[in-house]
């Protein structure tokens, strides 16, 4: 597909470097471009991430794994190419990877998003001759609301639950999803409760210096007046009725992209979908792909064959990725 | 508009049935009747017929959203739902309709239909553009004839009835038949008078529960009328002032699709009411149901087809007579008048259900083996002493039906579900083999739990071989149990047999492909059942 770039079973490769971009199988070097588990997978010799990246990524991969890590911007030389990590806007840490040879800019986007989040650094746009774009939510029907608008929605659903005397229970991510919403939300509304898997990343978060509102781990609170106020939030994964038989009162809400979507709402069976994604939407996709400047744009993960035929009808040369999972997972792309 | 699509938004957000209602009670306080009306008759599931052809809403969608025809497609294949995907691609929405919603449907909606296709356009357009997303998606629903909300009539009844203090059983009765969707209308549905008879107007139907519980638990069986259930179509025969109407239990008038039953009916004296089943007959025994569906269809029937399928009322039940409500009676005294009735109109073909007689439950459950032979679906048991009821309920009535035919089946084609299941692979078609190959037989959509649907789901995404548009073909590997009401001859379908109301069973993750039943048993039960043995 590209000199510099080819993709393998493994995942993408580069040649002349001799490392691999989120690895799916276990390799020699691992190229990070976020913590989320399908993209930090295990059993790599080494790996390279960001800075910010890396407490994550060591809480995920245990102490005796190598990790370097570089800053944002910082270049270093790999066998004849040059290898520099760039703000994606996804996560705390998440980046770009961007590898220069002979002149010749690729880059790989990891997952991203344009829009504003207090948790992370905001997505840098790149020029580059190669473009590998991701395009999880790479369809038209994707067009997120304003952030704000969104937080308030769910500011106004805590209180209203809490006048009525239900606890909040709110499904997001663990890393990243949930730190972002953390961070909108006002401290002074009422108690804010995390789950365990919520509240390890919460601490990672803090020691990067990311403002949080102070949260307090759900399994130390029993006063159940304290319980019925509460937002919690948690991992879509607790959503199952042993863990919800602590609330005996509670409105249950999603928080994702997919949330778009109506069937999605009713299939989690939620009552209210927050549609709220740490990937862009259509047009932010669409916007930051023409940003570059890019020759040749490779889409992955999600509606890739789509994204590609329309930027071709636009008169770009774009090309799907064969996918790497099934597209419309009901997490593709945004399972921690 | 801007309150229907906020009720709207509210009754879907849900699925507990009291917030439902709740969020219906609040409408109808705040909206005048000429809204109100139209948003009983929509709740109700009288939506509208579809006033736009769904080619031509796809492109002016699709045109104004500035996305090509193929990504439009795509984007709806992934949605699941029409109305949805336009609402998701239509550019933002600038301002939110206040026009009522009784102007909408009556100087927008309705007129749709009668017009030249560019104006239709334009006025669809115009539409969108004076919407907001809610407005816009449950507008979509109503001129795409999709119009529907997880509500029966029943809630809306409910509703209705605590928001006016009048009795749910009243209204029920004043919603069926045909009413224009006026003020007036709504006045009259709420009205705190209750003695209107509209002369056409049906009872509501009383329906049985599916037998939970062994048929020994329900005591002597003297205490209860059995009969058998006949597979055709549950009607009601109204016979007042000198006029006949012919009622399904869809609510629909179908008086002119079977004439000769109108017929037979005008000898009955005024003031009657008769449940019963529509059964296509012929020879002294009933004919396959989908012979009545070749009726079904068609608002008059031809000559020829009068002589093909042939239809008989067979007589349930009597509700009125001699111009007086008789439900509250027991069954044992309806039974009696209802046979007077009929003995006064010898030779029609109005007939009463017989009575099937037998000493003990034991001897009954060897005559319900039987029904696949007879051409029927096993049993109702009344209880001798019940009323006519309302509505679906548990104790007095209940219906035996007989198992179901079942087959092991491959699942070879899936297609993307709408609705709820909108955008997972739901709508499979099943195939059993023959030799190597595997021949389709049947397609079904419901029997699996939502989880179980994710797992095939991601079995269908991971073992696509080929794709025809929307449908994927699979690897052949999983097996389900296929069951169903019927079998019939099809030169139609590719295995040469037609089943009725297949559905999944189980998912057999015990079973490979291998192991799934061929041809030769379809054939085997098809020719049990022509031979009579099911």
């Amino acid at each position: 597909m590209n000199t510099i770039v080819t993709n393998t079973p493994a995942g993408l490769y580069c040649r002349a470097g001799d490392f691999h971009i989120d690895p799916r199988q276990p390799v020699k070097r691992a190229v990070i471009t976020h913590a989320h588990a399908d993209h930090a997978r295990w059993g790599c010799r080494s790996y390279l991430c960001t800075r910010e990246s890396r407490p994550l990524l060591r809480a995920r991969l245990g102490p005796d794994v190598a990790i370097q890590d570089l800053a944002y911007g910082e270049t270093v030389s790999v066998h004849t190419v040059r290898l520099s990590l760039h703000p994606a806007g996804h996560i705390l840490g998440s980046a770009q990877v961007r590898i220069e040879q002979d002149g010749q800019v690729l880059v790989v986007s990891g997952d991203y998003k344009d829009g504003p989040d207090p948790t992370c650094t905001l997505l840098e746009p790149l020029r580059c001759h190669t473009f590998i774009s991701e395009s999880t939510f790479g369809l038209p029907i994707f067009k997120w609301p304003r952030q704000g608008d969104v937080i308030r929605d769910i500011q106004s659903w805590w209180q209203r639950n809490r006048e009525e005397g239900r606890t909040s229970i709110l499904f997001a991510y663990a890393l990243g999803k949930a730190q972002r919403i953390l961070a909108g939300l006002d401290p002074l509304s009422g108690p804010i409760l995390a789950h365990g898997a919520v509240e390890k990343i919460n601490r990672s978060y803090r020691d990067a210096d990311v403002h949080l509102p102070a949260t307090r781990y759900l399994g130390e609170v029993e006063d159940r007046q304290l319980l019925r106020e509460a937002l919690v939030i948690a991992p879509p994964s607790a959503d199952q009725p042993a863990w919800l038989k602590r609330f005996p009162q509670s409105s249950r809400a999603f928080a994702s992209g997919w949330m778009r979507i109506r069937g999605n709402r009713r299939r989690r069976a939620v009552d209210r979908g927050f549609v709220l994604s740490d990937h862009s939407d259509w047009d932010g996709l669409v916007q930051t792909i023409r940003a570059t400047g890019a020759e040749s744009i490779w889409l992955t993960h999600g509606y890739a064959e789509e994204m590609a035929r329309w930027l071709r009808e636009e008169g770009h040369r774009a090309e799907a990725l064969p996918a790497p999972k099934p597209a419309n997972d009901d997490d593709a792309g945004e399972n921690p | 508009m801007k309150a229907f699509a906020e009720l709207y938004r509210r009754m879907d957000d849900t699925t507990r049935t009291n917030r439902k209602v709740a969020a219906m009670v609040d409408y109808f306080r705040q909206v005048p009747a000429e809204d109100a009306i139209w948003a009983v008759r929509f709740l109700i599931g009288r939506k509208p017929r579809q006033a736009v052809p769904t080619r031509k809403l796809m492109s002016w969608a699709a045109n104004l959203a500035g996305v090509p025809d193929w990504l439009f497609e795509s984007s709806y294949d992934v949605v699941g739902d029409l109305a949805e995907t336009i609402t998701l691609l239509l550019p933002a929405a600038k301002t939110a309709s206040n026009r009522p919603l009784h102007m909408w449907v009556q100087d927008h909606l309705l007129p749709l239909r009668s017009m030249e296709i560019d104006d239709r356009r334009r006025f669809v357009v115009t539409a969108w553009q004076q919407m907001d997303d809610s407005q816009r998606f449950v507008w979509n629903k109503l001129i795409t004839g999709g119009f529907r909300v997880g509500v029966s009539q029943r809630l809306v009844v409910r509703a209705l009835a605590r928001f006016s203090g009048i009795d749910g059983a009243v209204i029920a009765h004043r919603l069926m038949g045909e009413w224009p969707a006026t003020a007036e209308t709504y006045h009259r549905i709420l009205s705190p008078d209750t003695r209107d008879a509209d002369i056409s107007r049906p009872y509501p139907f009383f329906l049985a529960y599916p037998l939970e519980d062994p048929v020994t638990e329900l005591g002597r069986p003297e205490n209860w009328l059995v009969e058998w259930k006949w597979d055709g179509i549950r009607g009601q025969i109204i016979r007042r002032e000198g006029q006949v109407f012919l009622w399904s239990r869809g609510e629909e008038l179908v008086t002119l699709k079977y004439p000769e039953l109108a017929q037979d009916a005008a000898r009955l004296p005024d003031g009657t009411a008769l449940d019963g089943e529509i059964l296509p007959w012929k020879d002294n025994r009933p004919l396959p149901f989908g012979e009545l569906q070749r009726r079904i269809g068609r608002k008059t029937v031809a000559r020829k087809l009068l002589q093909e399928v042939p239809v008989i009322f067979m007589v349930y039940d009597i509700m009125e007579s001699e111009g007086a409500d008789c439900r509250a009676r027991p069954l044992r005294d309806r039974k009696a008048i209802l046979s007077e009735r009929l003995a006064d109109i010898p030779d029609s073909r109005l007939r009463a259900s017989p009575e099937v007689a037998a000493p003990d439950w034991e001897a009954y459950a060897a005559l319900q083996a039987q029904s696949r032979q007879r051409g029927v679906e096993g049993f109702i048991l009344k209880r001798w002493d019940s009323a006519y009821g309302v509505g679906r309920r548990r104790g007095a009535w209940w219906k035996w039906k007989v198992d179901p035919l079942t087959v092991d089946a491959v699942l070879i084609y899936a297609q993307r579900g709408h609705g709820r299941r909108a955008g997972l692979y739901t709508d499979y078609t099943f195939a059993v083999r023959r030799g190597e190959a595997l021949v389709p037989f049947a397609k079904a959509y419901s029997g699996l739990s939502d989880a179980e649907i994710r797992r095939v789901d991601r079995f269908i995404q991971r073992n696509t071989l080929e794709r025809f548009g929307p449908v994927r073909s699979v690897r052949p590997e999983l097996v389900f149990e296929i069951a169903f009401e019927g079998i019939r001859k099809s030169s139609r379908h590719k295995s040469g047999v037609a089943v009725r109301f297949p559905r999944i069973l189980r998912w057999r993750e015990d079973k490979t492909a291998a192991e799934a039943d061929t041809i030769e048993t379809l054939h085997q039960l098809l020719k049990e059942a022509v031979q009579g043995k099911r």
